[in-house]
């Protein structure tokens, strides 16, 4: 379950260290939490906290804009392709809850139940938020090709 | 074949590249993704992102998981069983790292069955947690009859547990029937007459964590152990007392497996 989050976590807060701090302050949350085992599986629930905790922090981060990043050029530790760097970039290009849906599901493979349950919206908003994300990256994707690069 | 006729949706799209789609339509998306080139091809671009996004995140699953992450290291006083079956879900799941991709098709079927489980449970609850005069059939003051009764009549020990701790006493009880033959159904009260019932029946599933469900104002927590499935139902209860009330009698449940 760790590595899943782990994974969860870079995708969407993209910095390997806020992604493990993220990682680890949803860990310690359910491990201490007094009302443990609300409801759900704990896979849903883990998912929730940290999708919660990251919400938390780009609210936090919000107050400060001068820290607000606004373009990708954080050198990605793992993965050197092209294509996997294109996708963290069209990802980021994302609001939050769309990016966490779409991840959600095609990362971490939840069913749309499970996504609802951890947005805490109707199903029918996931699919919507789904289909919004898609549109974009799909978007995004394209028009980066198309995009002559600059050097950096 | 006349489903043919009906065209498929943005959403149906959807639901098809990630299996969420009814088996029965499936054929159809297919047929018709065939006929439309341009569905076709964002349907092919979909699985070439999903792909992209586990080109680029898996390898984090492979990564050794850095010492501070370690459970060891986060656990320091385990405060109560939950803890416990939290450190070892998270510990099995280690060992399968990022199954969640290929365990897709497994874990989508599971929750139709219980599914329909709650929904008997929630409705069973509705329709008799009301009754003033008749509430049950068995009353509490025959508990051991309504035991034998109903695991006689069910096929497997039905208990009913103690949940005095709770500040809750046993109403009585009742065999109900199910799409998946008897089921049992007890309700306990408190002094103020907040009422909770418990309804298991038999199941296909062998056993899953505590789930949690709700329907309007009613909730359920609900698990299943042995083949045999637990719900614990409330009316506008709080998770909290819901979850202590399901947890107490989880416990009763557990021991009597041995």
């Amino acid at each position: 379950m760790i590595p899943a989050l782990r994974r969860y976590a870079r995708a969407l807060a993209r910095d390997a260290d806020i992604a493990d701090d993220l990682v680890q302050d949803t860990l310690v949350r359910a491990l201490r939490s007094e009302r443990l085992f609300l409801g759900g599986d704990v896979r849903s629930w883990l998912y929730t906290i940290l999708t919660n905790l990251n919400k938390n922090r780009r609210r936090s981060l919000a107050r400060r804009p001068q820290f607000m990043p606004l373009s990708d050029n954080n050198p990605d530790a793992s993965g050197t392709e092209a294509e996997g760097r294109d996708i963290a970039r069209a990802l980021a290009t994302l609001v939050e809850e769309q990016r966490s849906v779409l991840l959600l599901v095609m990362l971490e493979g939840l069913s749309y139940r499970e996504v609802a349950d951890i947005q805490g919206v109707p199903i029918g908003t996931v699919m919507s938020r789904l289909a919004r994300a898609r549109a974009h990256v799909k978007a995004s994707l394209e028009g980066e090709r198309t995009t002559l690069r600059r050097g950096k | 074949m006349t489903d043919r006729n009906i065209p498929v949706t943005e959403d149906e799209l959807h639901a098809y590249v990630d299996n969420e789609l009814p088996a029965e339509r499936r054929s159809d998306v297919e047929a018709w993704l065939a006929a439309h080139p341009d569905d076709a091809e964002r349907v092919q671009s979909w699985r070439a992102m999903a792909e992209a996004l586990h080109a680029r995140y898996d390898s984090i699953v492979d990564e050794a998981v850095p010492k501070r992450l370690e459970i060891e290291r986060l656990v320091q006083q385990p405060r109560r069983w939950v803890v416990g079956a939290v450190a070892a879900t998270l510990a099995a799941f280690i060992a399968g790292g990022g199954t969640g991709w290929m365990a897709r098709g497994a874990t989508a079927a599971a929750p139709s069955v219980l599914q329909t489980f709650t929904v008997h449970a929630i409705e069973a609850h509705r329709l008799y947690v009301v009754e003033v005069r008749h509430p049950v059939e068995v009353p509490g003051s025959e508990r051991s009859h309504l035991q034998q009764w109903l695991t006689k009549r069910c096929g497997w020990v039905v208990r009913a547990p103690e949940l005095t701790g709770a500040g809750l006493k046993l109403v009585g009880g009742r065999l109900l029937p199910s799409s998946a033959g008897p089921a049992s159904f007890m309700m306990y009260e408190s002094a103020s007459g907040e009422r909770f019932t418990i309804y298991t029946a038999k199941s296909e599933a062998e056993a899953t964590q505590m789930r949690f469900a709700a329907e309007g104002k009613e909730s359920t927590l609900f698990w299943a152990d042995d083949g045999v499935v637990y719900a614990v139902v409330s009316t506008g209860t709080d998770r909290g007392r819901l979850n202590q009330v399901a947890q107490a009698v989880y416990d009763q449940m557990e021991k009597k497996g041995g």
